[in-house]
């Protein structure tokens, strides 16, 4: 039987609760020096989350931009009355308005009104173009400028729906000239998609950029305390618990750096944002970050720190793995 | 109670090369018992250290099977390490200090590892530190402690959790006699809670301190067993203790 003898420091004669809890916060702590900020590893995700954001708001924005466009002009077709003589196109213009109103699926029909083209000729015309086409009353003089029919389908504008609008108004206005709408935008949606795909093959870049800058750190910092690890492995530490403590100083490094990234990110996000939204175009102002896509941003840091901690934690694994 | 049953360490023809070199330890055969007192004594580069490390898994043999605890530690999976290595205490040569933490953490060390909580380490820690005279260097780094303070400090790590068995490398190497004797004592009563101690020392006055003691003495890598006790050691009286 066990028994405490005289001149036993009493710590030997009492014994020491033990748990097999994992190590708290502080013994953690202890086990290994805990630099914070002190290498390069905050500043490179700093840097990474920053451009992430950027990318990752350029990225939604391009998307918003498509949907709302899509979503505007899927069903819409545009209707020119293509005829020099303005009486002609004002009497064709009106029987296809009525025979477009009469078309199953069309929701609304509307004439494009005169002042309304003038804007939207103004870039081309200028000021003199614009009222020359707007003079009615010297037929000579006056550019002859198409009339046009903006309609709306309940659906999107489908190819035999088109065949349908085209053969119904071609009885009733032989000048006329059908398009959808989306047509019209498709390269411009080609190229927002080609951005969208631009935009995450530089996420994913710069994931693996971060992902290979917290492998270094942790690669370094494995070499730099090797005595200390080999000591707590001789003294019965896991694998888990070192492996725990880098990642946790790495989490730190990233936290701290992604937070000071997100901030410079947001804050270019937010300049950017004002000076598109000062060119006032339609097609800019539709790609106004909503606050799902902002909460989307926020998240960018901690799959950043998140991302950086699983690396380290396996990358250090795998090399105590190799001791025995 | 037959050999095998109670035996805490065993080896068998093991050998041990580093590389391609020669075997720096060959055909060593014996059987530790709980509770027994060794000193493994040789002249230097006769293989001592080597043996330590195999006895508390720093290293694994080229050749030969070694049991521990009554489970092959050749064949040990690697998640069972830690566990194994939590039933040691070390004293290393070279104390193997953790140069960045106190003296305080650096006997928490062990604690720590094996989960005791923050607060239940305070005290047990003290009075170890007290024990080995170093109450007052509790916030110190080992790098402003003499030879002899981080011997014992590495002492103090080595026993603080209790271990069943202690490998000692050269304990009172770098102690006045007077602590060399405190130390021994502190082995002594150790091995008298049931702790096996195995201690490696050049110091022959050291092993007449310890009557009841087992000898084991490296030459060139061999164990010398002269009467066979270490490979078929008698009942094992000290086990009973």
């Amino acid at each position: 039987m066990r028994r405490k003898r005289p001149g036993l420091p009493p710590v030997l004669g009492r014994g020491v609760a033990r748990g097999w809890r994992k190590l708290s916060g502080g013994g953690e702590k202890a086990l290994m020096p805990q630099p914070r900020f002190a290498g390069p590893m905050p500043w490179v995700i700093a840097i990474m989350v920053a451009l992430t954001v950027i990318a990752a708001a350029a990225g939604l924005a391009l998307r918003n931009t498509a949907r709302a466009a899509a979503a505007e002009l899927s069903g819409g077709v545009t209707v020119q009355i293509v005829e020099a003589n303005p009486d002609e196109r004002s009497r064709q213009t009106n029987l296809a308005l009525a025979a477009l109103a009469a078309v199953p699926g069309v929701s609304s029909v509307r004439e494009v009104p005169q002042d309304e083209l003038d804007r939207l000729i103004a870039p081309w015309l200028g000021a003199e173009g614009e009222q020359a086409a707007a003079d009615a009353n010297d037929p000579a003089a006056a550019i002859p400028v198409p009339a046009l029919i903006d309609a709306r389908l309940t659906g999107p504008a489908t190819a035999p729906r088109l065949a349908t609008v085209r053969a119904t108004l071609h009885r009733v206005a032989p000048s006329a000239r059908i398009d959808a709408q989306a047509s019209w935008l498709r390269p411009v949606f080609g190229a927002i998609a080609s951005l969208q795909w631009f935009a995450l093959t530089l996420i994913v870049l710069l994931a693996g950029a971060l992902a290979a800058a917290a492998l270094l750190a942790a690669r370094t910092a494995l070499g730099n305390n090797r005595d200390t690890i080999e000591i707590v492995h001789l003294l019965g530490g896991t694998d888990a618990q070192i492996a725990r403590i880098f990642q946790r100083s790495i989490g730190f490094d990233a936290a701290g750096g992604g937070a000071l990234g997100l901030a410079a990110g947001l804050a270019a996000v937010l300049i950017l944002g004002r000076r598109f939204a000062g060119l006032e175009a339609g097609l800019v102002g539709a790609g106004a970050l909503g606050w799902s896509d902002w909460l989307v941003l926020a998240l960018v840091p901690l799959a950043g720190v998140g991302l950086a901690m699983l690396t380290a934690r396996l990358s250090v694994l795998r090399a105590l793995r190799k001791m025995l | 109670m037959t050999a095998a049953e109670g035996e805490i360490v065993q080896f068998d023809n093991v050998g041990l090369r580093y590389g391609t070199d020669r075997e720096v330890l060959s055909d060593l055969s014996f059987t530790l018992f709980p509770g027994s007192f060794y000193f493994l004594t040789g002249a230097s580069g006769a293989g001592k250290t080597s043996l330590l490390k195999l006895l508390y898994l720093a290293q694994r043999p080229s050749r030969g099977m070694i049991r521990m605890f009554g489970t092959d530690a050749i064949t040990l999976r690697r998640e069972r390490l830690p566990g194994f290595r939590r039933r040691f205490g070390v004293v290393f040569q070279d104390f193997r200090l953790v140069p960045h933490l106190s003296v305080f953490d650096n006997v928490a060390l062990p604690l720590r590892v094996a989960g005791v909580a923050e607060r239940e380490l305070e005290r047990p820690v003290a009075d170890m530190l007290d024990w080995v005279g170093l109450a007052d260097r509790l916030q110190s780094r080992p790098a402003t402690l003499s030879g002899g303070e981080q011997q014992r400090v590495a002492i103090a790590r080595a026993v603080i959790g209790r271990p069943e068995m202690l490998v000692a490398d050269e304990p009172t190497g770098n102690v006045d006699p007077e602590m060399a004797l405190k130390l021994l004592r502190l082995f002594e009563a150790l091995n008298r809670l049931g702790t096996t101690v195995v201690v490696a020392t050049h110091d022959v006055h050291l092993l007449r301190k310890v009557p009841d003691c087992l000898i084991m003495r490296l030459d060139k890598g061999r164990l010398s067993d002269p009467t066979g006790a270490l490979r078929y050691p008698p009942r094992p009286q000290v086990a009973a203790r």
